[in-house]
């Protein structure tokens, strides 16, 4: 069997493609929790975005107001949630699991006239430079915007926590609330900034997938990429750079599954959708068994609330 | 001026009066939600919270919705007052309803007294085994029990389809996802005739007077609630922690596979592919707006219960979708976590004196 190079190239680029949102949710998701912030709200979010961005494209015709119109719903949503365990101070688990919960039903009650409308084509760019080169040349080129932002994201966030003041106010913040206060920052004005910058990029993540991947809107079709989004965030021990390898690997499980019943492996197909889901299992144990690094890693006070007194 | 003060100890009287102040204000929100939505705002509620449960059938099915509910919610309390935080109850109650559903397919042309109890047995068993991945993985491992035990309901609802629609469906049942018909003993009896209100709401009045005994009589109960209170203190008094939450996962893992056991061997009497919408996750609410106390999960999950059959029956009758269900639910849930503050602050009203 004679493999073309160049469908190589194809099946890496689509593994890219299908690891966009991924990359999206858990960066932004990776700034929230680094300022000490756990917003398990995530998969709410995301299919609040993904809604959002098709109804407004399906109205307005317009993409930049659909996919920034998202983003602006993303962060709205994470205001409740950082009203909520900012300013009443809440528990951060309770309250992004009702974020999520109503994050669902209210993207199903708005989607209800959007089922069954056909998407728009997304632009891509580059995409003459497609044939130039074998193998690179689908990865690199054609793809949308998005796509390009998304991968880039990993090294913008990681110089922003590392080489900016901003970033380390963030991480002073997320790892010692009491020092950072006692420096004159204003602890829940960073936790909510980061909450709402957490909510942008969800609602991003989830315009990707009702505009460019799958162009349309179907319920729930988020299907749990929230959820693998925040497992991203643990497994790359809260380090940017390696959410694009963790999200990668999903990205090429998803893909795998595509292509095994193309070929006609006779495993259910049952078994290969649930597989992302029982390599994010094993993979989180892997992580997670060496109890020193994820401590010596984890935004020390991850989750905790924090109210000065006044 | 107002002006906001911490309280030196949370207020008992505000701990059970802000879930009712919640479902208030629920309401008036979801009001208002209506009224955004093109509908009279107290004709919609009425059609979502009254008219559901004005007749005989409607309080049955009220009560066959809030078993699943308040049972998983028990099992639930068990995990949250220990602080572990096992959001997979969907998962434990889909497993556990695969293996009694398994076990009742195996007597499938027998009648038998034995049956029932074995099948009930079955479901609280598979429920254990699927809860005890997530305690297991948590204890030895140092794993995230939130992740672990939300990503195996995504395993679970995709092993059920496997089993319904391959080597479990019926044979003569022209491909339909679904199993065959369980034998009778197999089944929970209905407890009126006519209505589907069936049995399995003594398995669930029986995990509410339990709870209770254990909550507030034993060791374990007084170990969990230091624990949930703070973990250094467990520690410092010598409890065997990892015993703990491997046991308070199998309570709440049981509880889920016995409201798995409800729903199919109740009134479906067979496996199918949507076996629970969602009770799972619903129960968290309950389980929260009860304040992990078993008599408040009662409550809780009859009003709970109400949003399922008002979306319902909202979308009969006025085209509302009923996802509105789910909306009010995760409302619920925002503004009893809101109003918690209350329970740690005091707002007072300063007059401004001349």
């Amino acid at each position: 069997m004679i493999i073309d190079i160049n469908f190589i190239g194809l099946i890496i680029a689509s593994i890219m493609a299908s690891a966009v949102p991924l990359i999206l949710a858990s960066c932004g998701e990776l700034i929230t929790e680094r300022s000490g912030v756990l917003n398990l709200g995530v998969e709410g979010m995301m299919i609040i975005g993904a809604i959002s961005g098709f109804a407004l494209m399906t109205v307005t015709g317009s993409l930049i107001i659909a996919i920034f119109g998202a983003m602006l719903a993303g962060v709205l949503i994470s205001t409740i949630f950082a009203f909520l365990t900012q300013t009443l101070i809440t528990n951060h688990v309770a309250t992004g699991l009702a974020l999520t919960i109503f994050g669902i039903g209210i993207s199903a009650m708005i989607g209800k006239n959007f089922v069954g409308i056909p998407g728009k084509e997304f632009p891509v760019l580059f995409e003459a430079l497609k044939d130039t080169m074998p193998l690179l040349g689908p990865i690199l080129f054609g793809h949308s915007i998005v796509f390009y932002f998304a991968f880039a994201l990993p090294f913008i966030t990681s110089y922003f926590l590392k080489k900016t003041k901003i970033g380390l106010i963030v991480r002073a913040v997320g790892d010692s609330p009491e020092s950072a206060s006692n420096q004159g920052i204003n602890v829940r004005l960073v936790r909510y900034a980061c909450i709402l910058y957490g909510g942008a990029m969800s609602g991003l993540a989830g315009a990707y997938l009702s505009m460019i991947y799958t162009p349309q809107w179907i319920e729930n079709m988020t299907g749990g990429r929230g959820w693998i989004a925040l497992a991203l965030v643990v497994f790359s021990t809260w380090n940017p750079i390696k959410i694009l390898i963790g999200a990668m690997i999903f990205g090429g499980l998803t893909i795998i599954q595509f292509h095994m019943q193309a070929i006609g492996v006779r495993i259910p197909v049952q078994f290969l959708t649930a597989l992302p889901y029982i390599v994010t299992i094993i993979v989180l144990v892997v992580i997670s068994r060496d109890s020193r690094k994820i401590r010596l890693s984890t935004p020390s006070s991850l989750g905790k609330s924090f109210h000065k007194d006044n | 001026m107002i002006k906001i003060v911490k309280r030196d100890q949370p207020s008992r009287a505000i701990f059970f009066f802000t879930p009712v102040l919640a479902i208030f204000l629920t309401l008036v929100a979801g009001g208002l939600i209506f009224f955004i939505l093109g509908f009279k705002p107290f004709e919609a509620l009425k059609f979502f919270f009254i008219v559901p449960i004005a007749d005989k059938y409607g309080f049955s099915e009220l009560l066959l919705k809030a078993t699943p509910l308040c049972l998983i919610a028990i099992g639930l309390s068990f995990c949250f007052k220990s602080n572990n935080w096992n959001i997979g109850a969907e998962g434990q109650l889909t497993f556990g309803a695969i293996v009694s559903g398994g076990v009742a397919l195996l007597f499938y042309e027998q009648e038998g007294f034995y049956i029932l109890p074995i099948v009930i047995l079955a479901g609280a068993i598979g429920g254990m085994l699927y809860a005890s991945i997530p305690a297991i993985l948590k204890t030895y491992f140092n794993t995230n029990e939130i992740l672990v035990s939300l990503m195996l309901v995504y395993v679970s609802k995709l092993i059920l389809d496997y089993l319904v629609v391959g080597p479990w469906s019926n044979p003569e049942g022209f491909n339909f996802p679904e199993t065959r018909q369980f034998s009778d003993s197999a089944k929970l009896p209905l407890l009126f005739e006519g209505l589907r209100i069936h049995a399995g709401i003594f398995l669930a009045l029986a995990a509410v007077v339990i709870s209770w005994f254990v909550f507030y009589k034993t060791y374990l109960g007084f170990q969990m609630k230091v624990s949930g209170f703070s973990l250094k203190t467990a520690k410092y008094a010598g409890y065997k922690g990892k015993k703990m939450i491997i046991l308070v996962f199998l309570i709440s893992g049981a509880c889920a596979g016995l409201a798995g056991v409800g729903e199919i061997t109740g009134p479906i009497g067979q496996l199918h592919r949507e076996i629970s919408p969602d009770y799972g996750f619903t129960a968290i609410i309950v389980a929260f707006l009860g304040r992990l106390h078993p008599v408040g999960i009662i409550f809780a999950s009859l009003v709970v219960a109400i949003t399922y059959l008002g979306a319902e029956t909202a979308q009969i009758f006025m085209q509302i979708p009923k996802y509105t269900g789910q909306v009010f639910q995760g409302m619920i849930l925002f503004f009893l976590l809101a109003s918690d503050y209350l329970l740690f602050f005091k707002i007072k009203f300063i007059g401004s004196k001349k």
